[in-house]
């Protein structure tokens, strides 16, 4: 514990990080062994690696605007880059490379690569603006990559690949796949994510945020949130810090994107829109600004609270907005805060 | 964003080869102007500050003393003139270029890094030193360790020439005023400044914390040999520590010299206390 | 003469925009936060006319009034009790509450009216005026769409610039604190601008739905976000750049999908928002304002 703390982790710091691998971990085996055991319903069994792509999205998106400060509404975007280049290449490699674990992780890869480089050339006139006119960018951003891929062909032949947008003009020879069809998105996936891949992405993209976050990029990033001008003054890079965070949240969201389009036998554009930009963010926003626990459990629970309110089919949605208002108002006002704390009848005595 | 910047060199000349070391300029500030919302907020301002002087700027309220500061870290670009720094020109430097050439500062309004701990507001100063990169913090490479460990040293080291080094666990935001403004002047020296710019760093201090202020800044310059300037209000302690106190009013220098020569200076008394009617 | 009836079209859209756009820049200017139930404000506002007009048979006009009534109820009321109790919370928490809060008009909107599509009844029939010939045919509703904007700058304008009430909103969006201090009841205040944004918001649903006759509980979710874009490309905060950004969006849209490709219009409208930031930071007309060291 000595060699720990000189390394800057606090001791709550240290616990919170160990208590985040555990809870994931622990949930893991429970659900691996309650899923392999037939305890699980199949919808349930189904929502498993959608969650870990969930988690993997908040914990990522988390890094941006609670550790990097920075309001990013287009994250979406990095998920669906990630998700058509993964589940592109995972086609592409479908005869070569015959193993499917081996497969998906390499399609992973690919979606994390191709959404870094978005990331990076979004960044580039993202990161100049501050604020609230950075959110709306993003924003714009996401739908941009929405209305591409919409309108986007790709295909592949004996003679290569080919692209082309808004029409079908790739011409393919006889034999050639049109994988990427416009806005039919791709079908005939095969169906190769599965939960413990879906385990290993959350543990990595923890294990990568958290040793970012206690790192000299990980103070720079949050030196930079608490006051930029100050941050400046001690000669901290602003645009490179602030691109090392998006660049590394586009990555992992790719990661995720290539995971989560891999549990569907068909992917479309517009499922990664505005809305899933904004679940994310309510998973971050709900779990905590920088807490990495608390993203993990809203996007699961999150994510399963719609499905469980499937009895109450019709007012599903209308209640979840009140949970989340509701939330945002009894976490926010210190009047209501109160009044809640006065209702919870488990409530410390010091506390009161 | 930028202003359009009058660029006058300065012959190279201008720095004498042969000079004792302490007193070789470590800044030169030539005809330093600039326009804020159509006035000039500094106007033909000179300074030369030697390489471990202690140099007190004073003024009124308003009269461009923290304007300087911005000028000298860039945070404004001048209109007019040439700051040099250790002889070479810092035109078209950004804030944190200047930073890396050896200028660091406090702020008048504590601009701390609340959510950070002391000892992370200072290693982040020191973000620059170090030097791991992204994938060896990613998968704790030795590297990683090794100058993790030399830095939260250092960071200590710095912390206990204030006595703040038990503090260092403590978010920097829940410090008390006295100790935000000290651990302003450590996260600066963190940087390995050759000159450092205190901006009022006794404002909203009793008398016991401006003596014992006093007592650090004297031993800050002792131990690192750099060069200060001073905006103080507090009269005791700029009279006390400079070597040379340079008297701003309307964005213009109406007064430099030792402290004694500043004290009888009557055109500082008249800029502080007013023209006497006669 | 394509070109002109593209640009008149373009105009018209663009005037729909705008007067969605003076909400949501008003709300800014005046409570510093993005209100995403905006849009959802303008298709309670248009369903409201739906069912005056087509159930209850009554006057369009009426119908827009008492649209533009039950609206600025419902604005003030969503500001009461949703926003109010977070003026000092963090601005993310109040992002989230107003996307909660759209959410939950929409999905109110979804029990009581249905998802199916209602065929909206324009307010002004479908007529059009013929010009040149019959070359260049306007219709009854772009006319009336694009006056109604002008009016409402207008009006807008002179309220803000002349009233006491518009002295004090510009004097809460400057410094709340001190035109507090001033004797200024900034609850009210910011109560009073909710209520003027969601009116607003009625008379752009019943225009959208007239222009476009399509009503849905998703209907003003688009145009919503198009009308914010619309606001920072003007400069958020700024009545004339609200005017200004949605008269320009509406235009680019129209030609970005005549003569560009209609898919991808919209990917157009935001690389153009993009393009604007880059080289006005704060938007065409915003004041971009440095902060003091």
């Amino acid at each position: 514990m000595t060699m720990k703390r000189l390394i800057n982790l606090k001791r709550t710091e240290a616990r919170r990080i160990f208590i985040t691998y555990s809870a994931v971990v622990i949930a893991y085996v429970i659900f691996q062994v309650m899923s392999s055991s037939g305890f699980l319903s199949s919808s349930m069994r189904g929502m498993l690696v959608p969650i870990c792509a969930y988690m993997v999205m908040a914990v990522s998106l988390n890094l941006v605007v609670g550790i990097s400060g920075e309001l990013s509404l287009g994250h979406a975007g990095f998920m669906s880059i990630g998700a058509f280049s993964g589940v592109a290449s995972a086609i592409l490699m479908q005869s070569t490379i015959t193993n499917a674990p081996v497969r998906l992780a390499l399609a992973m890869i690919v979606g994390a690569i191709f959404a870094a480089i978005a990331g990076f050339l979004i960044g580039i006139p993202v990161l100049r603006l501050k604020g609230d006119y950075l959110a709306i960018v993003t924003l714009a951003f996401g739908e941009i990559i929405k209305s591409i891929l919409n309108n986007f062909y790709f295909g592949v032949d004996a003679q290569g690949l080919h692209f082309s947008m808004l029409t079908d003009t790739t011409r393919l020879l006889k034999g050639g796949r049109l994988i990427i069809r416009g806005p039919m998105g791709i079908s005939g996936i095969m169906k190769i994510a599965t939960f413990p891949m879906g385990f290993i992405l959350v543990m990595i993209s923890l294990m990568v945020v958290f040793n970012l976050v206690n790192s000299r990029s990980g103070r720079a990033f949050m030196a930079i949130r608490d006051d930029r001008i100050a941050a400046e003054s001690i000669g901290l890079d602003i645009t490179k810090y602030k691109m090392m965070a998006f660049v590394t949240s586009a990555a992992l969201a790719g990661a995720a994107g290539a995971l989560f389009a891999m549990n569907y036998s068909t992917i479309v554009a517009n499922k990664f829109d505005f809305n899933t930009s904004i679940l994310i963010l309510v998973f971050v926003v709900l779990g905590g600004q920088g807490n990495m626990l608390g993203s993990i459990i809203a996007a699961a629970a999150l994510t399963v609270l719609p499905e469980k309110l499937r009895g109450f089919s019709d007012y599903r949605m209308l209640l979840y907005a009140i949970i989340l208002i509701v939330t945002m108002l009894g976490t926010n006002n210190a009047e209501i805060r109160e009044f809640f704390t006065k209702l919870n009848p488990f409530r410390r005595k010091e506390e009161a | 964003m930028r202003t359009k910047t009058k660029y006058i060199p300065v012959p190279s000349n201008a720095i004498l080869p042969e000079r004792d070391a302490a007193r070789e300029p470590v800044l030169e500030c030539v005809n330093l102007g600039i326009m804020l919302g159509g006035i000039k907020a500094v106007d033909n301002f000179n300074l030369t500050v030697g390489r471990t002087e202690i140099v007190g700027l004073i003024g009124p309220n308003g009269a461009g003393k923290t304007t300087v500061f911005n000028l000298l870290t860039k945070v404004y670009h001048p209109t007019t003139g040439t700051i040099l720094l250790n002889g070479k020109d810092t035109h078209g430097m950004t804030t944190v270029q200047v930073n890396r050439a050896g200028i660091a500062r406090t702020f008048q309004n504590i601009r701390l890094f609340k959510n950070l701990s002391v000892a992370d507001n200072v290693k982040a100063a020191m973000n620059n030193d170090m030097r791991y990169n992204m994938l060896s913090a990613i998968l704790r490479l030795p590297g990683y360790r090794r100058e993790e460990i030399a830095a939260h040293r250092r960071a200590l080291k710095l912390l206990s020439i204030f006595d703040m080094q038990n503090m260092a666990d403590v978010p920097a935001g829940s410090l008390p005023y006295g100790a935000q403004r000290r651990l302003e002047i450590v996260r600066a020296l963190a940087t390995n400044p050759c000159l450092l710019l205190l901006d009022e760093p006794a404002a909203g201090m009793n008398p016991s914390e401006t003596a014992e202020l006093l007592d650090s800044i004297r031993k800050v310059h002792e131990m690192f040999q750099i060069a200060i300037i001073l905006i103080e209000h507090d009269m005791s302690l700029v009279m006390n520590i400079c070597d040379g106190i340079c008297v701003l009013n309307f964005g213009q220098v109406i007064a430099k010299g030792t402290p004694d020569e500043i004290q009888s200076n009557p055109a500082v008394i008249e800029a502080y206390l007013g023209r006497r009617k006669e | 003469m394509t070109f002109l009836n593209f640009f008149i079209s373009g105009i018209s859209l663009g005037s729909i925009y705008a007067i969605i756009a003076l909400g949501y820049t008003m709300v800014y200017g005046i409570a510093k936060m993005l209100n995403f139930a905006h849009g959802d404000v303008i298709m309670v506002g248009a369903y409201v006319c739906f069912y005056a007009v087509s159930r209850y048979n009554l006057n369009p006009f009426l119908g827009v009034i008492i649209a533009m009534f039950l609206c600025t109820v419902l604005g003030i009321l969503v500001e009461r009790f949703a926003y109010k109790p977070l003026r000092q919370a963090p601005s993310l928490a109040v992002l989230i509450t107003a996307i909660g809060m759209s959410y939950f008009l929409q999905n109110t909107a979804l029990l009581l009216w249905s998802s199916n599509p209602k065929v909206f009844p324009s307010i002004i029939g479908r007529g059009s005026f013929k010009l040149f010939d019959g070359n260049l045919s306007v219709s009854h509703i772009t006319v009336l769409t694009i006056s109604v904007c002008i009016v409402i700058m207008i009006v807008l304008s002179l309220f803000i610039g002349k009233t006491k009430l518009g002295k004090a909103m510009r004097a809460c969006s400057e410094d709340k604190g001190a035109a507090q201090l001033m004797g200024i009841n900034v609850n009210a205040t910011i109560s009073m601008t909710f209520a003027i944004g969601s009116g607003l918001a009625a008379i752009a649903g019943a225009l959208l739905c007239s222009a476009y006759p399509t009503l849905m509980p998703t209907t003003g979710a688009l145009p919503g976000i198009k009308a914010f874009t619309a606001a920072v490309f003007g400069g958020i905060g700024s009545i004339p750049g609200a005017f200004l950004g949605g008269l320009m969006l509406g235009v680019i849209e129209i030609f970005a999908k005549a003569y560009i490709s209609s898919q991808l219009s919209d990917a157009v409208v935001f690389a153009v928002l993009i393009i604007v930031l880059l080289v006005k930071p704060a938007g065409l007309l915003g004041k971009s304002i440095q902060e003091k060291v």
